[in-house]
C-alpha cells in the first residue's frame, strides 16, 4: 500500500521480520541537573500497539523526543529493525520509517490537507506532481483505513479529530512504518477517540507499529497489545497489557497506592444554594446555546453535569460565572443574581460568593506571564487582608498566602515566584483550585477541573473537592469525563443540544444509560 | 483632461510605483516568511546611495545596480541575524537599520562628494536609460491604441519592466513551488515546517536575502532610473507606504501590484495638479502632496478590510521540547 521508495533508503520489510521494531538500550539524557531519561531500554515489537504510560513529567516525552532526533541521548542505542539507527534530527527520523503525531499538531492552518501533507515531502522543485501523487494515496488511504478527509479543505476548517488525521496521513505519506502518538485522545470526544483506534487497529493489522503515549489508563487498556510505564525518568515496568490491570498500572505510575474511585461518606445535603430556574443563552453567532435548564444545587452536596463537549454546559457555566450573559432566573441563597446588566461579572460573582474553576485554565483561569503569587491571589486582590494601606497593596502578604497555599495543595515546585507557564498541567491547575476553594465560597463553579492533569493530582483535586462538600459547600460540576462525573457526583445531570435530559443518582445509573442520554436518547418517558 | 495628460499620468504612475513594488514585493517575501521587516526604508535609501555614488565613480548604472544590492542585502542580513539567529525584536532592529541608513548615508555622501550629503547627476551610461520596445513609433500614429503602446507602456527603463514580471514570477515561485510552499509554511506555523526535517533558519535567510535583493533593486531605480543622483532622505518614506501597501494587498503578489500602482497614481495626480481648484476653494499643494501618506495611515489603521498577516510574523522561532 506505500507508494514505491524514492528515497533510496535501505528496504525495511527486508530486515528481519523477527526483530523489534524499535529498540532502545540504556538512553540516559539529561536536561542539566534534571536526569529526565536514566538508563531506559525496552523493545516494542513489529506489529503491534505498545503503549507507554507515565504521569506529566515523568519523561515519556523526553524518550519520544530523542526517537524522533529533537535530542539527542546523552548515552545509549537506538536500533531500529534491528539495526543501529543514529537520529540527530527530524529529517533522520523520518527517513528511519519513524513517523510522529504530536499533542499540538503540527499543521498550517490555512493551507490544504494537501499542502500539509507534502510540505517537507515534496518529489521535486514543483508542487503540481506532488500534489496528484498526494490526491491519490489520500484516497487509496480513506478507503482502507477509514482515514477520510476531504484533501482541498483548509485545515482552519476541520474538527480536531479530521486534523489529527491529517497528521497520521502526513506520516504515511512519508512512508513510516513506525507511529509515534503523544496524547492522542486528549483533544477528542469519546466517538473520534473510537475512531481513532479503530484506525489505529488497522495500521496494525497492516504490519504498521504504533507508540502510544499517554497518561489515560482507559485508553492503555483498550488498544493497547504492551504497556510500559514510566516514572520519574525510570522505565520502571513493561507489561503485557491483558494481563495488567488498571489499578496495578496506576500504582506502577504514581509509586504507591491510588485510589481509582473517590472515598466519599453519602451527601449531607443541606439548603437549597443555587436556582436556575428556565435559563437560556444565545452566543455571538446568533445560536441558541442553552435551551431553558432548570437545576438546583444544595449546600453539602455535588451535582455533576455530564455531557459530549458542545452541549451548552461550557455557556451555562459562564453565564454562572458572569463571562457571558443571558436570560432567565438564577437564584443564589435565594436572591436573583445579574444575567445581562452591570453586575454580570466575575468580580460581582466572586461577591456573591460563587468562585470558579473555569474551563480552560489557561484562558480563563490563569495569566499564564504572571508569577504563582500574583495569580493565587487574582481576582481576590483588592481584599482587605492584602491592602498594606489606602494606596499600596501588601505584596509580601500575598506571598506569604501563596506559600501556605501552595503547601495545603502540595503544588510543585512551591516557588512563587515562578510564572504560571512553567508549571506543569496539572500544577497549574492546583493554583486556579487552590485560589477559587480558599476564597471560602458558598457556590463552586468547577469545569473539567483535571483535564490534562495527570493521575496524582487528579487523586488530590477530587479529595479537595469532596473535602470543600462535606464543609457544607454547594458544588456544580462540569465535566466530559464520565468517569469523573460518575465517582464524584451525589447527583447527575446530563446535558444534550442546550437542555438537560435527565437526573439520575449515580449508585442508580450506569455509564450505558448515561450514555444514552448524552446522546439525546431519552429512552423511558 | 485630454486624453494625452491621463496618459501621462498613467505614464508617471508606473514609474512612480516602481520603487514601491520592489520594496512591497520585497516586503512580501520577509513577512511570507515570518520575519516583519519595517527596515525597507533603510535599506532602499542605503541602496539609492550606493547606486548613485557607484554609477558615478566607475560609469556603469551596472555597477551601480550591483552595489545597491550588496549593500541592501548587508543590511538584510543584519537583520537576519538580529532576528533569526539571535531571536531579537523584528521591529526594533528594523528601526535601527532605518536610523543607520539614514545617518550613513547623508555621512559617506559628504565624505566622498562634498556636495551637502548627495551625490553628483547622473548622466549618460551611469543612469538607466529607457527602453523603446519595438515599433514604438511605427504604431505611433495608430489612434488610442498607439499613444498607449508608445506612451505608456514603451519607453521605461529596464527595472520597471523588471518589477512588472516579478509579480508573475513571485506568484509562480509562493504558489507554484515547493520553495514557496515551504517559504510560506515557515510564516505560518515554522513548527510544521521543523517537524518535517526543514530548516527553518535556513528557510528565513533565504527569504531576508530575497528581500535585500529586491529592496536593492527599489534604491538602485530611485537614485539612478527615477532620478539622476542621490539626494539626502530621498527614499522620503516609500518603504513605509510600501508596506502598507503590503498591508492592502494582503501579502499576495497580484494585488500587491495593484496597490502600488495605486500609491503610484496618488503621487502622480500630486505631481501634476498641483494646485486644484473646487469652485472658489483652491486645493493646496502640501494636500495633494500628503495624499499618499495619508492613505497609508487609512490603511494601516485597518480601514480597508481584514488583513490576516502571516500568523507567525514577528516571532522568532524557538524549538520546543
Amino acid at each position: 500500500m506505500t507508494p514505491e521508495s524514492q528515497t533510496g533508503r535501505p528496504d525495511r520489510a527486508a530486515l528481519s521480520a523477527s526483530a523489534p521494531a524499535i529498540e532502545l538500550k540504556g538512553i540516559s539524557k539529561a536536561f542539566g541537573p534534571v536526569q529526565a531519561n536514566k538508563d531506559i531500554s525496552i523493545s516494542v515489537k513489529r506489529g503491534s500497539i505498545h503503549g507507554i504510560i507515565g504521569e506529566n513529567g515523568a519523561g515519556k516525552s523526553t524518550l519520544m523526543s530523542i526517537l524522533y532526533g529533537f535530542y539527542k541521548a546523552d548515552t545509549g542505542q537506538i536500533l531500529i529493525g534491528g539495526q543501529e539507527t543514529e537520529i540527530p534530527d527530524s529529517q533522520a527520523a523520518i527517513a528511519a520509517g519513524i513517523g510522529m503525531v504530536f499533542q499540538h499538531f503540527k499543521l498550517v492552518e490555512n493551507f490544504t490537507v494537501l499542502e500539509n501533507v507534502i510540505l517537507g515531502a515534496e518529489d521535486g522543485a514543483m508542487l503540481q506532481p506532488s500534489i496528484a501523487k498526494a490526491r491519490e494515496l489520500l484516497t487509496q488511504l480513506a478507503q482502507e483505513y477509514e482515514l477520510n478527509v476531504d484533501p482541498d479543505a483548509l485545515i482552519e476548517n476541520l474538527s480536531v479529530g479530521h486534523q489529527q488525521r491529517v497528521e497520521i496521513l502526513k506520516a504515511l505519506y512519508r512512508q513510516a512504518d513506525i507511529l509515534i502518538l503523544d496524547e492522542p485522545t486528549g483533544v477528542l470526544t469519546p466517538a473520534e477517540a473510537d475512531h481513532l483506534f479503530r484506525i489505529l487497529r488497522g495500521l496494525r493489522d497492516e504490519g504498521k507499529t504504533i507508540v502510544l503515549i499517554t497518561h489515560k489508563l482507559r485508553e492503555i487498556m483498550d488498544v493497547t497489545d504492551t504497556v510500559s510505564v514510566m516514572r520519574r525518568g525510570e522505565m520502571v515496568a513493561t507489561v503485557n497489557t491483558d494481563e495488567t490491570s488498571p489499578e496495578e498500572l496506576a500504582e506502577l505510575m504514581v509509586g504507591r497506592k491510588v485510589l481509582l474511585r473517590v472515598d466519599k461518606a453519602p451527601a449531607q445535603p443541606g439548603d437549597s444554594v443555587l436556582e436556575i430556574a428556565d435559563l437560556r443563552v444565545t452566543d455571538e453567532k446568533g445560536v441558541d446555546r442553552v435551551k431553558g435548564v432548570s437545576l438546583n444545587v444544595r449546600a453539602g452536596e455535588i451535582l455533576g453535569i455530564a455531557g459530549v463537549a458542545g452541549n451548552g454546559q461550557s455557556e451555562l457555566m459562564q453565564v454562572l460565572g458572569g463571562m457571558r450573559t443571558g436570560s432567565g432566573t438564577i437564584r443564589v441563597n435565594g436572591a436573583p443574581i445579574d444575567l445581562s446588566g452591570a453586575r454580570a461579572n466575575g468580580q460581582a460573582r466572586r461577591e456573591l460568593g460563587i468562585a470558579h474553576v473555569p474551563e480552560d485554565r489557561q484562558r480563563e483561569g490563569l495569566i499564564m506571564e504572571y508569577f504563582a503569587w500574583e495569580n493565587v491571589a487574582f481576582g481576590y486582590h483588592h481584599q482587605e487582608k492584602y491592602q498594606r494601606n489606602r494606596w499600596l497593596m501588601d505584596n509580601r502578604a500575598l506571598r506569604a498566602d501563596t506559600e501556605a497555599k501552595m503547601e495545603k495543595f502540595d503544588i510543585r515546585p512551591p516557588l512563587p515566584w515562578t510564572q504560571a507557564k512553567s508549571f506543569s498541567g496539572g500544577n497549574q491547575q492546583k493554583i486556579v483550585v487552590a485560589r477559587e476553594m480558599e476564597s471560602d465560597p458558598d457556590l463552586l463553579l468547577v469545569g473539567q477541573p483535571t483535564r490534562g492533569v495527570d493521575i496524582g493530582a487528579i487523586e488530590f483535586i477530587h479529595q479537595q473537592i469532596v473535602a470543600l462538600r462535606d464543609q457544607g459547600k454547594a458544588i456544580l460540576l462540569v465535566s466530559v469525563e464520565l468517569d469523573e462525573i460518575m465517582s464524584l457526583s451525589d447527583r447527575i445531570a446530563v446535558m444534550f443540544d442546550g437542555q438537560i435530559m435527565g437526573e439520575r443518582s449515580p449508585t442508580e445509573t450506569n455509564e450505558k444509560e448515561l450514555g444514552l442520554l448524552m446522546a439525546g436518547m431519552t429512552g423511558d418517558a | 483632461m485630454d486624453f494625452l495628460t491621463v496618459l501621462q499620468i498613467l505614464d508617471s504612475t508606473i514609474r512612480l510605483a516602481t520603487p514601491l513594488l520592489f520594496a512591497c514585493l520585497a516586503g512580501l517575501f520577509s513577512e511570507r516568511a515570518g520575519i516583519f521587516d519595517i527596515g525597507l526604508e533603510g535599506k532602499m535609501l542605503a541602496a539609492a546611495f550606493f547606486a548613485g555614488a557607484i554609477a558615478y565613480t566607475s560609469g556603469s548604472v551596472w555597477l551601480g545596480m550591483l552595489a545597491a544590492i550588496a549593500a541592501s542585502v548587508i543590511l538584510s542580513l543584519i537583520h537576519g541575524l538580529a532576528s533569526i539567529t539571535f531571536r531579537g525584536n523584528q521591529l526594533i532592529s528594523g528601526v535601527a537599520i532605518n536610523f543607520l541608513a539614514a545617518g550613513l548615508t547623508v555621512l559617506i555622501a559628504q565624505d566622498w562628494f562634498r556636495q551637502g550629503g548627495r551625490t553628483p547627476s547622473l548622466s549618460g551610461d551611469a543612469r538607466f536609460n529607457n527602453i523603446q520596445l519595438p515599433f514604438a513609433e511605427t504604431l505611433e500614429p495608430v489612434p488610442v491604441i498607439g499613444p498607449i503602446y508608445a506612451e505608456l507602456i514603451s519607453g521605461h527603463s529596464f527595472l520597471v519592466y523588471v518589477g512588472l514580471l516579478s509579480v508573475p514570477f513571485t506568484w509562480w515561485l509562493l504558489f507554484r513551488t515547493r520553495f514557496g510552499l515551504r517559504l510560506r509554511a515557515v510564516g505560518e506555523n515554522p513548527a510544521a515546517v521543523d517537524t518535517a526535517g526543514i530548516s527553518v533558519i535556513r528557510l528565513r535567510y533565504i527569504a531576508v536575502l530575497i528581500c535585500g535583493i529586491l529592496c536593492g533593486l527599489a534604491g538602485a531605480y530611485l537614485s539612478t532610473g527615477l532620478q539622476a543622483g542621490f539626494v539626502k532622505d530621498m527614499s522620503a518614506g516609500r518603504g513605509f507606504i510600501a508596506l502598507a501597501a503590503l498591508i492592502f494587498a494582503k501579502w499576495r503578489p497580484w494585488y500587491a501590484l495593484y496597490a502600488t500602482l495605486l500609491f503610484g497614481l496618488l503621487q502622480a495626480i500630486a505631481i501634476r495638479f498641483q494646485n486644484v481648484d473646487i469652485g472658489t476653494f483652491t486645493v493646496p499643494v502640501q494636500f495633494m502632496e500628503a495624499l499618499p501618506y495619508i492613505l497609508t495611515v487609512v490603511i494601516l489603521a485597518g480601514f480597508v478590510g481584514k488583513a490576516i498577516p502571516p500568523r507567525a510574523g514577528g516571532e522568532p522561532y524557538v524549538k520546543e521540547r
